[in-house]
């Protein structure tokens, strides 16, 4: 497995999207044309909260170049009653969500939607809509929505017996945990809030979708599962999932924001009623306002310890917002806040919120980074408190094989440890900081990782070649790394492989491009697949040679004879047998369809050094180290990507992006100008600490990477910054203002 | 549904004709990295564009026979920054212009059209207001001059009358030991929005501040002349109490607004903070000028 002699695995192979997309060559959703095609439009509500009394279309249908309006009317009816889910979502509320039904929710609701032959006529025919709204008071915030008095949103969700906007909870418990804090030398407790943050993908949301007459449609559309388009689809307009070919498109960024469906289900509707192909794409102002950020969130965490440093009990409540309709991943923060640590006692409480925001959607490790930020912050006054090094703690007490975790499971062998190890030994961490107001601070964090169902085809072409394809998009890298596992494999070139994304009428179902699923999963089938495939190989050469199969073997990308017949034929190689294919049986190919299981949990620490100027309130982030258990690097350059992408999102998410609301309830800061992710000038070289404790479950070693790299970095952040003012700033962002309100109002106490 | 009539004169008589000719709805496209923003997201819908940038007199660098500068008001800050001598007397000026934006919208990005998008937040704005600089304008009714810190009339307006084009910027000669500088605080390192930004001009003779202006951005409805700021530097040695006198007179001339950019409190603090920084900087050059 980490076979020096491997040839492709661990290495660093030109990736196969890499020209097209800096070439402009690559085909995304908002590229697709298609001859006769119009213009689909949202109409938005103006309002955060309102009933809908009535929708009068007559004057849009009436302007010329208009073709088709729809409402919620045209869609399947889900009951609020029956709960209808799709993986972690339910159509109960995307149908909602989609085109409003009863209510608007958010400002910036769909509530009705027109084709016409420009977008311009679109956005003229969406005024003309006549909607009368019965206006209700809103809540934005967590505090307002679960106030006494607070407007509430859906009259069904009910708590405690009472109508409520707590749409859930969830909860972990393991041991006991105030006899826990009994034994406890030090207990450190605080609350700490987060605000939303929008996954910040390049591409908006878009889609070209075409509907016949007898309902065959086709789907061209930028999302991360091509099959939850399909299933949403069918679920939202009825027609037959046999029916509908969702075709992936090339994608800028999904993060999990592109795991549901906004535009599609409404671009099939427009076509089925017009008899054309619509295209609708989101601009950016819409993509702020009503698609998902993550959810904001509200959390208080007590840690108990001994003197010596064992951590003897932990506790935890978090409250998330979840938008406007239920499912915030209260699993994510309330599940993995403890998991890096070995504690007897945990008690961790989950709360799902609705408020008049955008329904949230998920974003990297979703809900795990919010946990985190309260844990690591705690643990890093804990350290404090008894006089340990932040990261000798969190060794001390660091989960292990056959820890039991309070979300349930019992840990196999996993890295976390040796994240540990490698930040202490690090030249990042003994190297000293010098100036007056910097500081370092380290976190750790944690995500479960998924398998799921994969599908996978891999055949070998009449000159020799290898086509894979695979069903989930390509978002991280994906097709280099199932092509460097197929080039391993199959003993051949890497230059020989190429590795598409099927679309839905091609390729078996495979689940969403998310949960750091896509290379475990899709290289276990493409596994499979490819043994299948040197099985066929070396039955053609036993064949041609005349002897049994069980004599042949395949080695360095040829079949050759062995045993009694070793050296009495001349060995083939993949091209001579695919050229004699057709005299020896037919093509040569095969596929493989599983559900995934074995990927587990996967651990970051991250070290972080930040320089404030104390007198602006900026925070500048100088250093940055992101250690990682990978499991197996597959394609180093992509893993280093992926930790990049999220140490870059951390910051981020820590420093200044926040979602603004007006007294309105309107997002105020709908655009990359207000709304700040970081610029690269913001960011030093982001450093990465690859550590491969191989996954014992996959036949590569493979576990998750995308998403753990997101969930330590706000606390590493805000731990660094009390470093340098000694200040434990609890409430994200760290943004100047708040950073310099901060320090005066420190330095005027210092004062008195 | 409406065209848009694009016009590309290539006289400034031509361009105030048809300027003055089309009804209200027309709009001056220099640069366009504002104008061009605002009609895609629906703010502006011009039925006539009058683009300035073959105007002759909109884009020429030119030395004054006095020593000063005429700036086109529609050349570039990428065209500028090329200039040999321009950066070297009003280093404070180019770099306001040269932070607006990107590396593509330098290209474009001018400072006429900065000053007429009037955006109490302009980056080269301050500066300009610092520097002493005057604006001429003209339209149907002839030219007429007025200093920078004249044009602006609130954010999104100018005290331009109907028809009237900005033409140029007139730079003073600069005595020896003259400099400036311009600081603005945004959260990021780039492509950001100032939330406050200080521009200082001076001059030191002898290690005396002989003169100073000093022009403050982003903290009121227009970029603000601080007469007080300069009145505490000037006749000092930009000593330490001479220095906090001008902060605080930058502070105290805050008028801002709470919003999604910075709290007044914020904004009044970092208006003294960048006041301190931009006038050392200032003051190290024109040491060596
Ligand atoms: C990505 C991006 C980043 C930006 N960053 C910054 C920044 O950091 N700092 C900053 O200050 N600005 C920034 N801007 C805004 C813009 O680039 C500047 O304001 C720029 O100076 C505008 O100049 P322009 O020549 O493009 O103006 P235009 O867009 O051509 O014109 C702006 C306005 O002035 C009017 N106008 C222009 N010239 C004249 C004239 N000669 N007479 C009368 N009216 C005239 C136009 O009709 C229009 O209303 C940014 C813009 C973009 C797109």
């Amino acid at each position: 497995m980490n076979d020096q002699s491997n040839k492709w695995i661990g290495k660093r192979t030109v990736r196969p999207d890499g020209a097209d997309k800096v070439t402009g060559r690559a085909a995304y959703a908002a590229d697709a044309s298609m001859p006769g095609m119009i213009w689909g439009k949202v109409l938005r509500s103006p309002h955060p909260h309102a009933v809908i009394k009535s929708i009068d279309t007559s004057k849009a249908e009436a302007l010329p170049g208009v073709k088709a309006v729809a409402t919620a009317a045209d869609f399947v009816d889900f009951p609020t009653d029956t709960p209808v889910p799709l993986g972690i979502q339910d159509m109960r509320w995307m149908s909602r969500n989609i085109l409003a039904k009863e209510k608007v929710l958010f400002h910036g609701h769909p509530i009705a939607a027109v084709a016409a032959m420009s977008e311009e006529i679109a956005a003229e025919a969406c005024a003309l809509i006549e909607v009368e709204y019965d206006v209700l008071p809103f809540a934005i915030e967590i505090d307002d929505a679960i106030a006494k008095d607070a407007p509430i949103l859906h009259d069904f969700i009910q708590f405690e017996g009472k109508p409520s906007n707590i749409a859930g909870t969830l909860e972990h418990t393991l041991g006991d945990v105030d006899a826990g804090f009994a034994e406890a030398d030090v207990i450190v407790e605080r609350s700490f809030t987060t605000k939303p943050v929008h996954q910040g993908y390049i591409e908006t949301h878009a889609c070209v979708v075409s509907v016949a007459p007898d309902d065959r449609t086709t789907i061209w559309s930028s999302s991360q599962g091509q099959f939850m388009v399909r299933a949403m689809t069918t679920f939202l307009t009825g027609i037959p999932q046999s029916k509908i070919n969702a075709i992936p498109a090339e994608i800028g960024g999904g993060f999990g924001g592109k795991t549901i469906v906004y535009l599609e289900p409404v671009a099939t509707i427009l076509s089925k009623k017009s008899g054309r192909p619509v295209k609708m794409v989101m601009n950016r102002e819409e993509v702020m306002r009503a698609t998902g950020p993550t959810s904001g969130s509200k959390s208080t965490v007590k840690i108990g310890a001994k003197k010596d440093g064992t951590i003897v009990a932990g506790e935890g409540t978090f409250y998330l917002q979840a938008g406007c309709l239920p499912g915030s991943p209260i699993r994510g923060a309330a599940g993995c806040a403890f998991a890096p640590y070995d504690i007897k006692n945990v008690h961790s409480f989950g709360y799902d919120v609705v408020s008049n925001r955008s329904k949230v959607a998920a974003y990297r490790a979703p809900g795990a980074p919010i946990g985190a930020f309260a844990v690591e912050s705690v643990l890093d006054e804990v350290a404090e408190k008894i006089g340990m090094d932040p990261l000798k703690l969190r060794l001390k007490n660091a989960a292990k094989e056959g820890t039991k975790a309070a979300h349930g499971p019992t840990f196999p062998r996993i890295g976390y440890v040796e994240t540990l190890e490698a930040a202490l030994n690090s030249d990042h961490y003994k190297t000293p900081l010098t100036g007056k107001f910097q500081g370092r601070g380290v976190a750790s964090g944690f995500w479960f990782n998924a398998g799921g169902e994969s599908s996978a085809q891999v055949n070998i072409t009449e000159d020799g070649n290898v086509v894979v394809t695979t069903g989930h998009p390509d978002i991280g890298g994906s097709r280099a790394s199932i092509a460097n596992i197929t080039a391993e494999l199959l003993g051949i070139d890497y230059d020989q492989v190429s590795v598409q994304i099927g679309d839905t009428a091609s390729v078996g179902y495979s689940n969403l491009t998310g949960g750091s699923r896509v290379l475990f999963a899709s290289a276990m089938v493409v596994t499979e697949s490819a043994a299948e495939v040197i099985e066929q190989l070396k039955g053609r050469a036993a064949k041609i040679w005349g002897i049994d199969p069980s004599q042949v073997v395949w080695e360095g990308g040829e079949a050759r004879p062995m045993g009694e017949h070793s050296g009495n034929f001349p060995s083939m190689t993949l091209g001579e047998l695919a050229a004699k294919a057709n005299a020896t049986g037919g093509p040569i190919g095969a596929g493989s369809q599983s559900n995934t299981v074995g990927a587990e949990g996967g651990f970051a620490t991250h070290v972080c050094d930040v320089e404030v100027d104390v007198d602006l309130g900026i925070v500048r982030v100088l250093r940055y180290t992101c250690f990682q258990d990978v499991g197996r690097a597959i394609h180093p350059s992509y893993v280093e990507g992926q930790l990049q992408g999220g140490m870059a999102q951390g910051i981020g998410w820590a420093i200044n992006e926040e979602y603004i609301y007006n007294k309105k309830g309107q997002v105020d800061n709908p655009g990359f100008l207000d709304y700040r992710m970081p610029v690269c000038s913001d960011l030093p070289m982001l450093d990465c600490g690859i550590i491969e404790i191989p996954n014992p479950k996959h036949p590569q070693g493979v576990r998750g990477v995308g998403e753990v790299p997101l969930v330590p970095g706000p606390a590493a952040v805000r731990n660094a910054v009390f470093d340098a003012l000694g200040i434990r700033i609890d409430d994200l962002p760290l943004s100047p203002p708040t950073v310099l309100a901060a320090f005066d109002a420190n330095s005027r106490q210092a004062a008195e | 549904m409406s065209d848009i009539r694009y016009l590309a004169p290539h006289t400034l008589d031509d361009a105030i004709a048809q300027y003055a000719a089309a009804d209200g709805a027309a709009r001056i496209l220099a640069g366009g990295t504002d104008l061009l923003v605002q009609m895609r997201s629906g703010v502006l819908k011009p039925s006539t564009i009058v683009d300035v940038k073959k105007v002759p007199e909109l884009m020429a660098v030119e030395e004054t026979a006095d020593g000063g500068f005429r700036i086109g008001a529609a050349v570039s800050g990428a065209a500028l920054e090329e200039h040999a001598k321009f950066g070297k007397v009003w280093p404070g000026v180019l770099e306001g212009l040269n932070l607006i934006g990107s590396t593509q919208v330098q290209g474009r990005a001018s400072m006429g059209g900065n000053l007429c998008n009037g955006s109490p937040a302009g980056d080269s704005v301050p500066a300009l207001v610092a520097a002493g600089v005057v604006a001429t304008i003209k339209g149907p009714n002839g030219t007429r001059e007025m200093k920078v810190e004249d044009v602006p009339a609130g954010p999104g307006k100018t005290n331009l009358k109907p028809g009237e084009i900005l033409v140029s910027f007139t730079f003073p000669a600069r005595p020896k030991g003259s400099s400036d500088a311009y600081l603005r605080m945004i959260p990021r390192t780039e492509m950001d929005i100032a939330v406050v930004g200080v521009g200082v001009s001076l001059t030191l003779d002898a290690g005396t501040c002989t003169a100073a202006r000093v022009g403050l951005g982003a903290v009121a409805p227009t970029v603000l002349l601080v007469a007080d700021a300069a009145k505490a530097l000037i006749g000092s040695k930009l000593d330490d109490a001479a220095i906090e006198a001008a902060a605080a007179a930058c502070s105290a001339a805050c008028n801002p607004i709470d919003d999604k950019r910075g709290t007044i409190e914020y904004r009044t603090k970092v208006a003294g903070v960048l006041l301190k920084r931009a006038t050392a900087i200032a003051a190290e050059r024109a040491g060596r000028a």
